[in-house]
């Protein structure tokens, strides 16, 4: 099949199998940018920009982009280079694997939400998976670059926080004894109102008759589980089956 | 000079949030990992797989399929070394059996390879693996790993079957038994007036790395097996290929670009000897890439693990006795299996050294004809803590005492000493801290009691702690070498793995500390075996702790060798001088007798050139005449020195140091969960987590954080959404991103994370580790606040909305039925 199409600002014309991959053909033209994960469609690794939206390369058949336009982050080097270093400062780039989806996903919602909230952020990357960073430090970056580009100082989530008396920075919100007594008044106002900490207190729980703190209201560690004894046993008879 | 001592307060570098060396490259997207980096036009290897969990090779005919266009060869069995190895990147005498073959007659598992396809093109492989066919003779398996000791069908029945531990018994389905008694045990536990005897169990969960494992092989120009793959462990990874070839180590070479995330996963060759027998046996590049779908099946997960917890503590709510009994499924291979299973209770019991009187904790491990698992993150700990932590929760929760107050009563302190754990004392433990900090965080008192919305939902808090080790003790070797290149800036060279941790960026803030420079200044090459100095490598959590000891004593090296270049240019002795990261010179306060005053400062190069020039004309020592420059040359600047190293010298401007520990200080951590549970549903919602660690002296705080949160991301999907089940065959059916559901930004949010530090003393600037241990207390947590708010404990993750719900129903777990178990 023959297929000519703007990669990056330059027509490229070139013969392809008819059952090749977008992100197939853009790695043989050396956009190595462009990474695959999962060949199922659900990690966003592969994301470019087809014709200006974000798209799942490993998911488009070549033949579909046919004289359109598709940019990788090899071409868009200078509006990544907007952000990059935001996240570069929380350490969100990790193993970078699933970095230029990512950016590429940033780019497209920039363009199409030019001040988007923390929840539109969390909405909009939600195909970019990453397992390295629990998305935070991402998320954090994002909103220290909103606000810095919107000329805030005040309020950006640059450094960790760190205690000790090692650094002389001691924590002193609270300390164990202060923790202690304020843990055994509430225990006590608890106890006052019975049930009031009771876990399955409250109307219309679908509760087992035993087993719960709730009947347990002596206290004492023996009579507290009824139901959890009969997990027990089952476990147990788990258990007989190696021995 | 003097020697190099530097106060906590007064670090400028350790301790400083400094981006990572790579990250411009990696977010740009830039050619730097293995697939990358390679040539395309490599032979493409893969694998046809057994579909069958235990079966005999008869018979595998491969005529039509070589006649497939661009093939390069088909391999089976009857082609490879018939020596055992193993792929555990582990130090040797690895402690894994030898049980492996690169192709074998007996295939152990539903994935295990038949043959390797080798060919020019994609498409060619896909077409020969197509028209291979193979006849097999069928084995009765032994699935269910509870069933699988003394079984008598044996997965590994083999002659030349070599263990390396002597509690492993092949003829038993062992691979490893473990006991570990302090105290009377029974007898404590008998004298308890709460006893509890509880069984929690954890699946194979995935690691989840975004890259494939993948590798590619050349004959490099001096004819050696060059392999340059994604993996955690460069030396072991030589070791591994020479035995699996059944070659010289010598002739092996391995190397590590970057790397799309590890997690433990490439800590074991899972595929290089495939592409390293073919490009031994053709002479011709070649590359592997596995799929998603191979990663899943066929990788090297967690160990499956069942861990029966018996605590016996008193009305008061003291523990008195732990007792632990560890079956772990090693599958059909032995990778890790005899290492992990001991975390679950080495790291776990030791939590409660405080007023803990005895311990008990013994541990199986056995072969099943299942995928064998490996090393992921937590290592074993993750399973044990997920038991104990659970079992407290429920002791607590019996007793009425809340459990951040019952787990104060009980912990371990600084200063203690911890028998369950190789009776090592806590020498930097800030564990109490961590508690406390974490409560005042998470808002505790306000947060525990449950609290019913009204809409059908329910909110309630859960608590768990965590540790682990910071290496391999008296095992783990690391190495740094680092050099004076020119214009003063520094190479270093390390063994260790980074794999998007950071660990270049933070052993060059280490170095950079010693050397009193930018760590910009100092340029990080890993992982070679031809280049670097040897390091186990990146595993154990051992990387900060171990080869930033040996950065730290390479700068040290270095910093006297940079002293004595320098005195010898200023025609001194070295005790006279000092370094401040730019120059070296005189002290007056260093001086000896007769020595000038420094007073003037020369800045002029020329007069360094001249010095040069004096030694140029033949072999004078350096330290030569002091008369030469004294009085005129009071310091002379890193770069000079660095342009003197290479004009007729003889002290070499570099310097290696090797370290080992002989112990391994536990980082701790306390975690904190508040949920929303939709009762209609069972659907839980995380609102928030707090966690605050102790990892000694963070050296790069914003990286231990990032750790952190993404390993507290992974705990919360093991917890809540990563399922793994069997079919009859004993295969997985989560086979690709699509049925394993690994945590989306979606899932959760507000995760928040601080630090206590504690000063370690063993360990470089007081560092201890951070890998790991971040992975282990959302399970515990997020289990204890399912129960608060429903009532049923859950004792197998993950706690879906199914099982949350059904098990509401019925008033205990509700488990979906184990297909391996009706066979």
């Amino acid at each position: 099949m023959f297929i000519s199409l703007t990669l990056n600002g330059k027509m490229i014309a070139d013969l392809a199998d008819a059952d090749m991959t977008l992100y197939a053909f853009l790695r043989k033209h050396h956009c190595y940018s462009v990474k695959c994960g999962c060949e199922t469609s659900n990690c966003g690794l592969c994301t470019v920009l087809l014709n200006d939206k974000p798209v799942l390369s490993c998911s488009v058949p070549l033949g579909r982009v046919s004289g359109c336009r598709v940019d990788t982050l090899e071409g868009l080097e200078e509006e990544a280079g907007e952000f990059i270093g935001f996240l570069a400062e929380q350490g969100a780039d990790q193993c970078g694997f699933c970095n230029p989806g990512y950016v590429m996903n940033i780019i497209a919602m920039l363009r199409e939400i030019p001040d988007p909230s923390d929840e539109e952020i969390r909405q909009y990357l939600s195909g970019n998976l990453c397992r390295c960073t629990g998305y935070e430090s991402q998320t954090r970056a994002l909103r220290n670059f909103l606000n810095a580009r919107k000329g805030k100082t005040e309020g950006l989530d640059l450094d960790a926080k760190v205690y000790g008396e090692e650094l002389g920075k001691r924590f002193s919100v609270l300390s164990e004894d202060e923790l202690l007594r304020s843990i055994s008044e509430r225990a006590g106002n608890a106890a006052g109102s019975a049930g009031a900490e009771n876990p399955t207190a409250g109307a219309g729980t679908p509760m087992m008759g035993g087993g719960t703190p709730a009947s347990s209201a002596d206290g004492s560690g023996t009579t507290a589980g009824p139901a959890v004894c009969a997990d027990s046993s089952d476990s147990t008879s788990g258990k007989g089956a190696d021995a | 000079m003097k020697e190099f001592v530097r106060e906590r307060k007064d670090y400028k570098s350790v301790g400083k949030s400094i981006p990572k060396k790579d990250s411009t490259q990696l977010l740009l997207g830039k050619p730097v990992y293995t697939e990358d980096i390679t040539p395309g036009d490599a032979l493409v290897v893969k694998l046809l797989r057994s579909p069958h969990p235990h079966a005999n090779v008869l018979k595998v005919n491969r005529e039509v399929a070589l006649k497939v266009p661009g093939i390069g060869g088909i391999y089976t069995w009857e082609d490879v070394p018939q020596k055992r190895f193993s792929i555990a990147g582990q130090t040797y005498p690895e402690p894994s059996p030898y049980d492996r073959l690169i192709l074998d007659r007996r295939v152990r598992s539903v994935g295990d390879p038949v043959a390797i396809v080798a060919g020019e093109s994609e498409k060619a492989v896909d077409k020969a693996l197509g028209l291979i066919r193979v006849e097999y003779e069928i084995l009765e398996p032994v699935l269910d790993f509870r069933r699988a000791l003394d079984n008598p069908v044996l997965v590994h029945p083999e002659d030349n079957w070599i263990p390396h531990q002597d509690a492993s018994d092949a003829k038993r389905n062992l691979i490893f038994h473990e006991e570990d008694t302090h105290g009377d045990v029974e007898k404590v536990y008998g004298d308890c007036e709460v006893q509890l005897d509880r069984t929690y169990r954890i699946k194979p969960v995935q690691q989840g790395y975004m890259e494939t494992v993948r590798a590619y092989c050349e004959i490099d120009r001096y004819g050696r097996l060059h392999c340059i793959s994604s993996t955690q462990i460069v030396f072991h990874i030589r070791r591994i290929l020479a035995n699996a070839l059944d070659i010289p180590k010598s002739m092996v070479r391995a190397e590590k670009p970057r790397i799309g995330g590890g997690f433990g996963a490439k800590q074991t060759a899972v595929c290089e000897v495939y592409p390293a027998f073919v490009t031994w046996k053709t002479k011709q590049p070649s590359r592997i890439v596995y799929t998603r779908q191979e990663c899943m099946t066929i990788g090297s997960p967690r160990h499956e693990m069942e861990v029966r917890v018996k605590v016996g503590a008193m009305k008061d709510g003291s523990i008195r006795s732990i007792d632990m009994h560890t079956l772990s499924n090693g599958g059909a291979y032995g990778e890790h299996s005899t290492t992990t299973v001991g975390l679950s209770g080495h790291k776990s019991i030791p939590m409660y050294t405080g007023g803990c009187e005895a311990t008990r904790f013994v541990a199986d491990v056995v072969y099943t004809n299942v995928q064998s698992a490996g090393a992921y993150r937590g290592y074993g700990a993750t399973q044990g803590i997920f038991a104990l932590e659970s079992a407290i929760n429920e002791i607590a929760e019996q007793l009425q005492i809340d459990p951040v107050a019952l787990r104060l009563k009980n912990i371990v302190r600084e200063g203690m000493l911890m028998p369950a754990y190789f009776g090592e004392t806590a020498n930097a433990c800030a564990l109490d801290r961590c508690l406390v900090h974490c409560a005042s965080n998470f808002g505790w008192n306000e947060k525990y009691p449950v609290r019913d919305m009204g809409n059908g939902k329910v909110r309630a808090a859960g608590v768990a702690m965590s540790m682990q080790g910071s290496c391999i003790s008296n095992v783990d070797v690391g190495s740094c070498t680092l050099k004076l290149s020119d214009e003063g800036t520094y190479n270093m060279l390390i063994g260790a793995a980074d794999m998007g941790t950071g660990c270049d960026t933070i052993l060059a803030q280490m170095a950079a500390e010693v050397l009193d420079c930018e760590p910009d200044r100092i340029a990080v090459f890993g992982a070679d075996t031809d280049a670097s100095p040897y390091d186990s490598g990146s595993y154990a959590s051992s990387t900060t702790y171990i080869t930033g000891m040996a950065a730290m004593k390479a700068a040290e090296e270095l910093r006297e060798k940079i002293c004595k270049i320098g005195a010898g240019l200023l025609g001194c002795s070295v005790d006279e001088v000092d370094f401040d990261g730019e120059y070296v010179y005189r002290d007056a306060s260093l001086a000896t007798a007769g020595a000038p005053a420094a007073d003037g400062v020369c800045e002029d190069a020329s007069l360094a050139g001249e010095s040069t020039g004096n030694s140029d004309n033949g072999d004078a020592p350096l330290a030569g005449s002091a008369a030469d420059c004294s009085g005129s040359m009071q310091r002379v600047s890193l770069a000079e020195i660095a342009l003197k190293s290479q004009i007729n010298n003889r002290i070499s401007p570099e310097a290696t140091a090797t370290w080992s520990s002989p112990v391994s200080p536990p980082p701790y951590m306390a975690g904190m969960v508040e949920i929303e549970l939709d009762k209609e549903t069972g659907s839980v919602e995380i609102l928030d987590y707090q966690g605050v660690v102790d990892c000694g002296i963070p050296v790069n705080p914003n990286l231990a954080r990032v750790q952190t949160e993404g390993g507290i991301g992974q705990g919360i999907g093991m917890a809540l959404y990563e399922n793994i089940t069997y079919n009859e065959k004993g295969a997985i059916g989560e086979n690709s991103f699509m049925q394993y559901n690994m945590p989306t930004r979606l899932d959760y949010k507000n995760i928040n994370i601080e630090f206590e530090t504690s000063y370690e003393p063993t360990g470089p600037f007081g560092v201890k580790s951070i890998g790991e241990i971040v992975i282990n207390t959302p399970a515990p947590a997020i289990a204890h606040a399912i129960y608060r708010a429903s009532g049923v404990w859950l004792r197998t993750p993950p706690f879906t909305p199914e099982k949350i719900v059904l098990s509401m129903q019925q008033g205990s777990e509700w488990e979906a039925p184990d297909l391996r178990c009706w066979s």
